[in-house]
């Protein structure tokens, strides 16, 4: 057990603070937020000449055989600056689908491509009635020769309009909301059949709902890899990394927020004196102290957990403290702020927002408490007996 | 940084687990299980094997008898003692008063006492709290006076959990009463057995006795029994509340806890199945897991700071209230989990939530606490 960073990974930690410092100032960030793509295919570049865009993906497939931890820092200095650019859908989540599934070699071209920066990816498995559940499937691909035609409709793709491929989660068996009978697919974007409907999402980036009308691929978009088994793993690197950024959006809201405190003035007096308040920002502290021992458990539970349920269940753990903590912290920094928090202008509600959208990215509260309860083995580790609780000794 | 158990530390493991299941008679197990109060005996019987195995102070010094384990080995022995339902350790000697003797008292009061606590000849008790100053510890009026080679020491000192197993008490008393009130004070080492110190219990309202008031009329105390200077008490408290804010977190004893609950619900029928099988009720539960195993990694994440540094810092007020708040969660689900039985005082339940009452006031309420954060690591 060792929480210290090797010296590789607090030079990408300190590289990764630093561009955004230099590159993610509120006023910019804004601009790039309104910008065509939503974000900069100069930072993108950047990215790729960093090495950040294979940094958690394995060697033999072009990537830089990082851990989840390196992931978890770029993830965390992203958090710090709300960074626009496409990193969880095309590295995390399109980039992981294919390195962990893909057996052709035109799939690791296309990672690779990707690493290098010259592809952008992105994964489509949510549908309009499945909520959060990966399962929730009903997207078919009817055989026809040797193409796969695919009908059906996925919401919330992370940048769909700028992606050159998606990962689509299929229906390849009969019965809909089987768990077998899931496949994943890449297409290419520009397939005839798609139609995208593209919107900005409540935290400032971009997502489409994507219609797919009888699209025609070749059978060889099909990954290998069974589709749900590959889809699960897939998410549970998503939601490390969205719990990582989480933190550093957290960490964010909590330092501007008590540094108000000392610098507003009211009464004569500066905010940060009154007890109310003050207590307020120490269960900010808190909530984001026990966030950040999430984020940690949460990357280092997706190589070492035991088994798929640890990792699962371990994984919703994480989901669930570090949306409740961040719902908590983004709050509070409204409330402790005042009306300048409720502001556009000011920087404090965008962290807020990016937030709220963390909160119902891979599944909210409620799905990750259902799912961890479903892998808890419920029977208790000690029988006693059914008279009741016997009088408390308990003493300090 | 990796979360996952050398070798080394899983085969340290496998040493104490086996040492606790062979140590722990079976009745012992069983009332810790259940939750029923030991006797002074069988917590003393508990130590001495604790002891017999070098293993009743993993946290002093080598020299004095600490068995120089790195924090990873100490959080694997407390998780260990807990899965095992080894009893509580009783913190006042062996992590509170120890420390404070290791790091302010003479050569003379170590070679003395800290063999005393080991092989448990003296059962400890804390006096600080007194009717008239709680949260303002510092405005404490137990007084000692200067008559020679004793202080003569008058007052009374109050909440002090198990002062009735105990032969001695360690005390803040006013030495100085001219000087500010935190410089006026002194740390003094009180023999129960003296002339003039009487014992009161006090009933809660879950109808425990395990607080009680100690009056001190005109008790004679050598001079050795100071620690440290006169008027540096101030400063041996406080080293020794950032001590017991990490005790009282009792991240393993939440596990326990959290054990005990889910056995009770397991035995709750409703309709068809278990409340435990509920969902909702299964969700409660779940959420106050999670929320443990987030405070476990905190922990160990501000042990291993500590050990790269010195002594627990302002960290330990966080850990305490976050503790403590998940006591009480559990301990509240307790009641809810018995439903109409809950009514019954033989039931038990419900003295469980009312005596967990008690975690976000003592050692410093969960209000004191949030006032260091905000003053310490906050800078408010």
């Amino acid at each position: 057990m060792d929480f210290s960073l090797t010296q590789e990974q607090t030079l990408i930690r300190d590289s990764a603070l630093r561009f955004v410092a230099d590159e993610y100032g509120f006023a910019a960030r804004t601009a790039l937020a309104q910008s065509t793509d939503g974000f900069s295919r100069e930072h993108w570049k950047t990215f790729a000449e960093l090495g950040w865009l294979g940094i958690g993906l394995p060697e033999e497939r072009g990537g830089f055989a990082g851990t989840p931890v390196e992931t978890m820092l770029l993830m965390e200095a992203f958090g710090t600056g709300l960074v626009l650019e496409p990193f969880v859908a095309s590295v995390v989540l399109g980039g992981g689908a294919l390195a962990h599934g893909a057996s052709s070699s035109e799939h690791f071209d296309l990672l690779r491509a990707m690493v290098e920066g010259d592809v952008l990816l992105t994964l489509a498995y949510a549908e309009p009635d499945g909520r959060f559940d990966p399962a929730a499937v009903v997207t078919r691909a009817r055989s026809d020769g040797a193409d796969l035609v695919i009908t059906g409709k996925k919401v919330a793709v992370p940048f769909g309009a700028a992606a050159d491929h998606f990962v689509v989660s299929l229906r390849t068996g009969d019965s809909n909301g089987d768990s077998k009978g899931i496949a994943l697919a890449v297409i290419d974007a520009r397939s005839g059949g798609i139609a995208r409907n593209d919107y900005t999402t409540i935290d400032g980036l971009r997502a489409s709902d994507i219609t797919f009308d009888g699209v025609r691929v070749p059978r060889a978009a099909l990954l290998d890899a069974p589709g749900l088994e590959l889809l699960e793993r897939v998410l549970d690197d998503g939601i490390a990394a969205i719990c990582a950024e989480a933190v550093g959006v957290m960490a964010t809201m909590q330092r501007v927020t008590v540094d108000y405190l000392k610098t507003r003035k009211q009464f004569g007096v500066s905010i940060g004196s009154f007890q109310a308040l003050q207590h307020r920002a120490v269960d900010m502290l808190i909530q984001l102290e026990l966030a950040r021992s999430m984020e940690i458990f949460a990357a280092m539970m997706l190589r070492s957990a035991g088994s798929t349920a640890e990792r699962r269940r371990a994984l919703s753990a994480a989901k669930v403290q570090v949306s409740r903590s961040g719902r908590y912290v983004g709050q509070q920094a409204i409330q402790l702020h005042g009306a300048i928090g409720m502001t556009d202008e000011y920087m404090v509600g965008h962290y807020f927002k990016r937030m709220s959208a963390i909160e119902l990215s891979f599944g909210d509260v409620d799905y990750h408490l259902k799912r961890y309860v479903a892998l808890t083995d419920a029977r208790p580790r000690v029988d006693l007996p059914s008279a009741g609780m016997t009088q408390t000794a308990e003493i300090l | 940084m990796d979360l996952s158990f050398s070798p080394q530390e899983q085969a340290f493991r496998a040493e104490v687990r086996s040492f606790v299941e062979s140590a722990i008679p079976d009745d012992i197990r069983r009332k810790t299980q259940t939750g029923e109060a030991l006797t002074k005996d069988e917590y003393v019987a508990w130590q001495r094997a604790l002891n017999g195995r070098g293993w009743m102070a993993p946290g002093w010094p080598v020299e004095f008898g600490g068995t120089g384990w790195t924090v990873v080995q100490r959080h694997i022995f407390e998780e260990e003692l807990a899965l095992g339902w080894a009893p509580r350790q009783i913190p006042f000697g062996v992590s509170m008063v120890a420390p404070v003797i290791i790091h302010f008292g003479n050569a003379a009061q170590k070679a003395h006492y800290l063999p005393r606590i080991l092989d448990s000849t003296d059962w400890w008790c804390q006096g600080y709290s007194e009717p008239g100053s709680g949260s303002d510890l510092a405005s404490l009026s137990t007084r000692a006076v200067r008559d020679g080679d004793h202080y003569v020491v008058s007052g009374a000192k109050t909440w002090i959990t198990l002062a009735q197993f105990a032969n001695m008490i360690f005390c803040l008393v006013r030495t100085d009463p001219a000087a500010k009130k935190q410089e006026g004070i002194s740390f003094l080492l009180i023999d129960m057995t003296s002339p003039g110190v009487s014992v009161r219990p006090i009933v809660t309202i879950d109808g425990g006795r395990e607080i009680n008031e100690v009056f001190f009329d005109e008790v004679r105390v050598p001079v050795e029994n100071l620690v440290g200077r006169e008027g540096q008490g101030w400063t041996a408290a406080k080293f020794l509340l950032e001590y017991e804010r990490n005790g009282t977190a009792g991240v393993a004893g939440s596990g326990q806890l959290l054990d005990r609950l889910k056995a009770f619900a397991a035995h709750q029928r409703s309709g068809a199945t278990t409340l435990l099988e509920q969902p909702d009720f299964a969700q409660k539960v779940a959420s106050v897991e999670i929320e443990l195993t987030a405070l476990s990694y905190a922990q160990l994440r501000a042990l291993a700071a500590e050990s790269a540094g010195s002594s627990p810092g302002p960290e330990s007020s966080f850990i305490k209230i976050t503790g403590t708040e998940i006591q009480q969660k559990i301990t509240e689900l307790m009641l809810e989990a018995a439903a109409y039985g809950g009514l019954a005082p033989s039931n038990g339940s419900a003295a469980w939530y009312f005596n967990f009452r008690k975690v976000s006031i003592y050692a410093g309420s969960n209000e004191i606490q949030r006032n260091i954060i905000a003053k310490r690591i906050l800078g408010l």
